[in-house]
């Protein structure tokens, strides 16, 4: 058995159960065609249907297939996210890990800048540059991954200031290697623990930022099918929940089916950073 | 000088600093929107005239820098232009919006840090306990729930099922006092779920962290109480970093009010400013902007220079 399988089989159970949501979404994400029994867009129903076949989770205020929709909504939503997550990961690692090993004015610039960024809040930076640019899931994607490159950059510069200072590094230097050849080989390999949790940290604040994006309209725009959007979408919906009967509570919950599957990938990428950060400070239970 | 005013000085030095160069990045929203304002909005139809008292009536005409000037007097004078979809003065638009904003904001903070303190130092004492994992358990489901799911599980408990709480938040200027804080109960209790995690978290870290040192040790062997060693020669020492990590929350919950309002339809700024974004009404975009970065940025120096006042060893310099 290989070192990393017996750590999954040591793994907690909170951890257990992240992996298995985190997994079961990113099937869902990936199969999302397969999976979905309706379409994304097109109306295949009656408005507001109750939770009965074959719509299982009602229809939305179009007539769109909520359960369908939600499926693709982990696509939309997850995969855009990853990817503005890879960006902010390419853009902040590339630039924290050169400014640690450039040291300088290189240095000394791109740090005031990212002071300078992390001094307004992300939201209201986000907001003001989708003002100019509109909004377009291009723009969305390049704004969010550029404000949160900055954590990125802190981090990745702070880690990497601290294993510069090794030996190894030392001789690597005195062996005349260049520069990329100390960040790919050195550098790099020794900060992946704490890269790889915060990737984890990063991909649940852009995930909340987009949803909260969407939330608000500002986001992805329909009819593409998002679960921030659906949130907005269906958000009126909550004062009619009456738990009397089974067709009125449904109905009313209908808002609290994307936030809730919101909030359950969040909480399961968070209890996994959990872990692995754990695994990464080498603490025995 | 005596340090402690040397830092503080050259805290509030960085930070006006910083406060100019955001409202330079503010003032230059503006300036980067594609094509030409005056023409965008009038139309290709409109004329000369038209378009010149436009540019005037907008402050577009002169050298950038000269208009960032004029733009930050105005603006500090509490005159931010007029909007541009409805013609009205701003100033107007924001002053009831402003006085809502801040009074959720500082209701929420107001219910949040005993909560978060008191629970901090309970799970400090009792930690390792049952009451701690729930407790830590409980904060970190509030840090990873979005802000509208936590929003719509307070409505969907207690407004519908119970009917206690209205779950919209209208208020007018001239709703009465107690009224007002029964109408925003429940946009505040959520906003408290959401920032008490963190400073709960963060007390619980700093006692714990001074639990090790020796004059702890020592008070305990002196046969004092636990709850005692804790409140008087813990807390006072913990208390620079708690300082700092409320100032910090208060910052988040100026900002974090913008999606609180919109779940609850509360007529504050944040619902003015997430408008204005989607009519790109530039101008109360960028006085909105400038508002909730301004106090944002104002806590956080605040928040440094608490802590820097709190630590006796730089009051008494040796």
């Amino acid at each position: 058995m290989t070192p990393f399988l017996r750590k999954l089989g040591a793994a907690p159970v909170s951890a257990w159960f992240g992996i298995v949501i985190v997994t079961l979404i990113a099937l869902t994400a990936i199969f999302a065609p397969v999976l979905a029994p309706f379409p994304e867009f097109e109306v295949v129903g009656p408005q507001y249907s109750p939770w009965a076949a074959p719509h299982y989770l009602g229809t939305d205020a179009l007539g769109r297939d909520v359960l369908s929709r939600l499926i693709y909504g982990a696509r939309n939503t997850v995969g855009i996210a990853l990817l503005t997550t890879a960006l902010a990961f390419l853009i902040g690692a590339s630039f924290g890990l050169l400014a640690a090993t450039l040291g300088g004015w290189f240095d000394m610039v791109a740090s005031r800048a990212v002071d300078v960024l992390m001094a307004i809040p992300s939201l209201i930076f986000a907001l003001l540059i989708l003002t100019i640019t509109g909004t377009s899931v291009l723009s969305l994607i390049l704004v969010i991954a550029v404000l949160d490159s900055t954590r990125v950059y802190r981090l990745s510069r702070a880690v990497a200031q601290g294993i510069l200072t090794m030996d190894y590094v030392e001789v690597a230097r005195m062996r005349g290697e260049g520069l990329f050849w100390i960040i790919r080989r050195e550098v790099l390999p020794n900060s992946s623990a704490p890269l790889i949790a915060e990737f984890g940290l990063r991909f649940c604040f852009v995930f909340l930022f987009i949803s909260a994006l969407s939330f608000l309209g500002l986001g992805l725009q329909p009819p593409i099918a998002d679960w921030g959007a659906m949130v907005r979408e269906s958000a009126r919906l909550i004062s009619f929940a009456d738990f009397s009967t089974w067709q009125t509570a449904t109905f009313g919950l209908a808002p609290l089916l994307p936030a809730g599957a919101i909030a359950l990938l969040t909480v399961s990428v968070n209890l996994i950073v959990d872990w692995v950060l754990h695994l990464a400070s080498g603490l025995e239970d | 000088m005596s340090p402690i005013l040397k830092i503080t000085l050259s805290r509030l030095a960085m930070g006006i600093l910083t406060l100019v160069i955001v409202s330079v990045l503010i003032f230059s929203a503006i300036e980067l929107l594609p094509g030409d304002i005056a023409t965008e909005t009038l139309g290709q139809s409109a004329t000369e005239e038209t378009i010149a008292a436009f540019r005037e009536r907008f402050n577009l005409n002169g050298p950038v820098h000269m208009r960032y000037f004029e733009w930050l007097a105005s603006a500090v004078q509490g005159d931010f232009g007029v909007s541009l979809s409805n013609q009205r003065p701003i100033s107007e638009l924001i002053a009831q919006r402003a006085g809502n904003t801040f009074f959720l904001a500082a209701y929420a903070a107001l219910i949040a840090v005993p909560i978060a303190i008191v629970l901090g130092m309970l799970a400090a004492l009792y930690r390792n306990s049952a009451f701690d994992k729930a407790v830590s358990g409980a904060t970190l489901a509030a840090i990873s729930f979005p802000e509208f799911f936590v929003a719509y599980i307070l409505v969907l408990l207690f407004s519908v099922t119970f009917g206690w709480f209205p779950s919209l938040a209208n208020v007018d200027a001239g709703t009465g006092f107690v009224e007002r804080l029964y109408r925003t109960f429940l946009p505040a209790l959520t906003l408290t779920l959401i920032v008490v995690a963190h400073m709960m978290r963060m007390t619980r870290a700093a006692i714990i962290n001074l639990l090790a040192l020796p004059y702890v040790e020592m008070a305990h062997l002196k046969g004092m109480r636990r709850w005692r060693v804790i409140a008087i020669h813990a807390l006072p020492n913990a208390i620079a970093p708690i300082i700092n990590v409320v100032a910090l929350n208060l910052a988040y919950l100026v900002v974090g009010v913008v999606l609180v309002e919109v779940v609850f339809v509360y007529p504050g700024l944040g619902q003015l400013l997430v408008d204005a974004v989607s009519n790109r009404d530039v101008p109360v975009v960028q006085a909105a902007c400038l508002i909730f970065a301004a106090t944002y940025i104002l806590l956080n120096i605040a928040a440094d220079i608490l802590s820097i006042i709190a630590n006796p060893r730089l009051l008494h310099p040796r």
